[in-house]
């Protein structure tokens, strides 16, 4: 029996999370042994950063300190899928994709489509990452069913459970589901699946103007249609396009395919989705936000963003990323974080390159239940060792 | 029904901590909103949930947010446990009054809307009753879509407490699925907004913590809904079977098919013959079971998977199909299962309503089981349920007037919930823990689980004073507000954990 002790080694610079190199990484196997590991770093007083397929240590603020790096793609277990109950156990470094592969042979599917390739389970659950479908779907906090997580303290709980329908206690999957790994570290998910959707038909109409796209969403929203997702492609203040998708069984998808031509008053179908849908905008060289506000105010968030920003919005949602080039950065945040404000809306910086990571205030107000926030913090993480600073508020 | 409470019928605590309270309390929102007198007061003493009561001390009707700040600002000062009520239709003992508190009364607060139809949304405040929101929102062709079957009477807020689901959850989903923002007075005065308008915030998801905290985190104040698209097209058929197993490998496999449909109920014959001599819904006559079933959306898609569904049903045996030709025989279809509890009471003088859930992949087995369990007591347990997510709610009937049934009853009632634990599910799909089943939770959840909760618990009302007593086994006190721990960790002085 190896021990995730035996995995210990020093921490080198590819493992820097925003930018900080951690003294150790360690590798654990195991729910019991992710205990081990924050037993004996609670007893340090190391301060540990849990990371899975690391497509985000460039996401949110960096970490004040990183003593140890939890590397939880050891955890890599398929543990129970049963088909007939639409749902699946799965270890925390379980790749997305590799778990959409194993329940695809049962003609099933987790709604979740974040882009980044490599992401695992606990990765997606810790950033709240979704993609275009996210229409359909929803989100973690709609899909994720039970959970078990491990505290600072190396105390192992689960909350929720197997079953789809379930209220019993309270809900900590929610609480951890977008917590960027600073309340304790999930070591394993169960979801809710759906099926996976025989046909698909794609709409996409080209916008001369992007800003068309928010009543068209709103046309949309308003009709019949049940698209799986409604995505805007383009760039702020220019062209972009409207990509509708449709997944269903055939009568329907060209059915629909067809009534949305006529409501959007033009557009091609196809059968296949263009090559960048899903995709989020820009470069590495870029800032890349995450707007989210009430759906209705896509055109005026389009309208507030720098003209030539790089956007990609899942119209109907209410969320709209955008890629804003590093220097104007910190002089466009504020201004669009007070054009938001009416709708609700709010800006923070997903990802950041190195030069500027630092100097942005990354989640911006987070309004009046942030001591509540805190409070929550403390009771979870008393000593502040989990993922320190990463979090709203310095959390 | 008889009282098993193990705090019965309470006498109200006079001690003089509450009546100063009612004083300040009466300065604060007014002498006409705060009741003490003894008549008053007891209708107040029971939820859904008739076989528990309490005369609560105080009765606070609120008629604002600033009444609701005010009452639990007061209560905090004075150190005494207030309990919050919408409608009063929890079937989990969850709005039971104390004794010695205050029970805070909602349902007053009933500003609806005004709905927002590009958005999708409507704000409303916790008092409005669930079937009041799809009402103003049809004019948009709009709905909300939790809709449980007490709709015509409970609160938005009772909703949201309990996360109470509905016959269409196992497609649209819960409540937590449908509210987009609360506003809450924490358990010291304090007021939050937890979400919003917007799909997401930064922060903690606070409130999908809030929604299902069965009262205990704190008093909404408001609430911010999600609102659907109505669908094109709705088909529903009312399916027949000589055997449970039948029906039971038609959901199996309807799903199986891919298929998602809005809703799929199942009634076994004691259930039937309950909602028969009840409303007269005229359900096939010899059937064992029934479902339920209806499909919605675009309506070539409806079309497509009803012949399917139809086609299911016939090779698992249905002996009958029938399909509802209009929205009529459709709610005729939805009357004789949406009435299906208060409908036993036509069967059986009494009766437990439990609310488990299992995997959908056990149900063959676990009925059997139950119907095993319930002969070996010489009792009846009638079944209706939400077959398609699993969620059982087996009536356990029984008879007062005979000695010692009631405590049989209860008994089975209980074994029921901890078969559904040992088949891989919960003991509440819907109805919530509340003071009924806290003493189960130990046997869904280890110690371990339950302490962790009890931070979140801790961080929202460290005095306990919101709802104590329930959804947990055993009151917990939270400790001093942690702070920074210097020097050696117990763990590590007691040489259980190694430096690293
Ligand atoms: C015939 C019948 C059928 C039912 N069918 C269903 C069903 O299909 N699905 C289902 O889910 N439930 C069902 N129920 C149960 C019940 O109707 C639901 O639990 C409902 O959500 C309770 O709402 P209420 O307003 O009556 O809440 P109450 O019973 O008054 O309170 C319930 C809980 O909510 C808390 N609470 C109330 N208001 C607030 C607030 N503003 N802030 C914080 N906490 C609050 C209370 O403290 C209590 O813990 C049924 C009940 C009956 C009697």
């Amino acid at each position: 029996m190896t021990t995730a002790t035996d995995t210990r080694r020093p921490g080198g610079a590819d493992d820097a999370v925003g930018g900080v190199v951690p003294g150790e990484v360690v590798r654990p196997a195991s729910t019991e042994q992710v205990a081990e590991v924050l037993r004996a770093a609670a007893a340090a007083g190391h301060t540990v950063v849990p990371v899975g397929g690391r497509t985000k240590t460039t996401w949110a603020a960096p970490p004040t300190s990183a003593d140890l790096l939890l590397d939880l793609t050891g955890l890599d277990r398929i543990v129970e899928h049963v088909a007939g109950d639409l749902t699946v156990v799965a270890e925390a470094g379980v790749r997305l994709a590799d778990l959409q592969a194993s329940v695809g042979q049962a003609g099933q599917l987790l709604g979740l489509d974040p882009p980044e390739q490599g992401a695992t389970l606990g990765g997606v659950v810790s950033a709240n990452a979704s993609g275009p479908r996210r229409l359909r779907y929803g989100t973690t906090r709609d899909l994720l069913i039970g959970i078990t997580v491990v505290l600072a303290d190396g105390t192992v709980a689960h909350a929720g459970g197997k079953v789809v329908k379930n209220v019993a206690g309270y809900d900590l999957g929610k609480l951890f589901t977008g917590a960027h790994g600073t309340l304790g570290v999930a070591t394993s998910t169960t979801w809710r699946l759906h099926p996976v959707p025989p046909a698909r038909r794609v709409v996409t109409l080209d916008l001369p103007d992007v800003a068309a796209a928010g009543s068209l969403a709103i046309a949309l929203g308003r009709s019949t249609l049940t698209p799986t997702a409604v995505e805007l492609i383009g760039t702020a203040g220019g062209a972009g396009r409207l990509v509708v998708l449709f997944e269903s069984i055939a009568e329907s998808v060209s059915d629909q395919a067809r009534s949305a031509v006529a409501l959007l008053g033009g557009g091609t179908e196809s059968a296949d989705l263009p090559a960048d849908f899903g995709a989020r905008p820009g470069g590495a060289d870029d800032v890349l936000l995450r707007l989210a506000f009430a759906p209705a105010a896509l055109s005026s968030v389009l309208g507030a963003l720098p003209a030539g920003a790089a956007v990609a919005a899942h119209a109907g949602t209410g969320v709209c990323h955008a890629a804003v080039p590093a220097g104007e950065v910190a002089a466009v945040l504020p201004a669009l974080r007070s054009a938001l404000a009416p709708h609700d809306g709010t800006a923070v910086v997903l990802r950041a390159p190195d030069a500027v990571r630092d100097r942005l205030d990354h989640w911006g107000p987070v309004g009046d239940a942030l001591d509540l926030m805190r409070r929550v913090k403390d009771r979870f993480d008393p000593e502040r060792r989990m993922s320190p600073g990463r979090f709203v508020g310095g959390l | 029904m008889t009282t098993l409470a193990e705090n019965a019928t309470a006498e109200p605590a006079t001690s003089e901590r509450t009546a100063a309270l009612a004083e300040r309390l009466r300065a604060a929102v007014g002498t006409e909103r705060v009741l003490t007198d003894r008549t008053q007061v007891r209708t107040y003493e029971c939820d859904g949930l008739a076989n528990f009561k309490v005369t609560p001390a105080i009765v606070v009707l609120a008629e604002s947010r600033q009444h609701v700040v005010d009452t639990v600002r007061l209560c905090s000062e004075a150190g005494v446990p207030f309990v919050a009520r919408g409608s009063g239709t929890g079937l989990s003992g969850g709005a039971l009054p104390r004794a010695d508190g205050v029970l805070l009364v909602l349902s007053r607060l009933r500003s609806l809307g005004p709905v927002d139809p590009d958005n999708r949304q409507v704000t409303v405040e916790p008092g409005v009753i669930n079937l009041w929101v799809t009402r103003d929102a049809a004019p948009h062709d709009l709905a909300y879509a939790p809709d449980p079957s007490s709709q015509l009477v409970c609160s938005i807020g009772g909703n949201v407490a309990e996360n109470a689901g509905g016959a269409h959850c196992l497609k649209y989903g819960f409540t937590v699925n449908h509210v987009l923002g609360a506003e809450v007075v924490l358990p010291d005065g304090e007021v939050v907004h937890l979400g919003g308008r917007a799909p997401e915030h930064p922060g903690y998801d606070l409130l999908g913590a809030f929604i299902g905290s069965e009262g205990t985190l704190g008093v909404a104040t408001e609430l911010t809904l999600r609102l659907v698209r109505v669908p094109e097209e709705v088909q529903t058929m009312l399916v027949g079977y000589r055997s449970v197993e039948d029906a039971a490998g038609t959901v199996s496999d309807i799903i199986g098919a891919g298929i998602l449909p809005a809703a799929v109920e199942m009634m076994d014959a004691l259930a039937i013959e309950a909602a028969e001599a009840a409303v007269s819904c005229g359900y096939p006559e010899g059937a064992v079971a029934v479902l339920v079933i209806e499909l919605d959306g675009p309506r070539v898609e409806v079309e497509a998977q009803f012949k399917q569904v139809e086609e299911i049903a016939q090779r698992r045996n249905a002996f009958e199909v029938r399909i509802a030709a209009d929205a009529e025989e459709r709610a005729l279809m939805w009357k004789g299962r949406k009435s299906a509890f208060a409908a036993v009471g036509r069967i059986s003088p009494s009766y437990f309503v439990q609310d488990g859930v299992i995997p959908r992949t056990k149900l063959p087995e676990v009925l059997a089981e139950m119907k095993r369990m319930a002969d070996a007591k010489g009792l009846r347990v009638a079944n209706v349920f939400h077959a398609g997510d699993g969620n059982l709610h087996p009536l356990v009937l029984f008879d007062d007037a005979v000695e010692g049934q009631a405590h049989e009853a209860e008994e089975l009632a209980g074994d029921i919930l901890e078969l559904c634990i040992t088949s891989g599910g919960s003991i509440t799909g819907e109805h919530g823990v509340g003071q009924e089943k806290r003493m189960k939770m130990g046997k869904q959840f280890t110690p371990e689980d339950l302490d962790t909760m009890q931070l979140v618990r801790c961080a929202f009302d460290p005095d306990g004073i919101a709802n104590p007593g329930k959804v947990f086994p055993t009151p917990r006190l939270c400790g001093e507000r942690p702070g920074v721990r210097k020097g050696e960790h117990p763990v590590q002085a007691a040489g259980l954990g190694e430096v690293f």
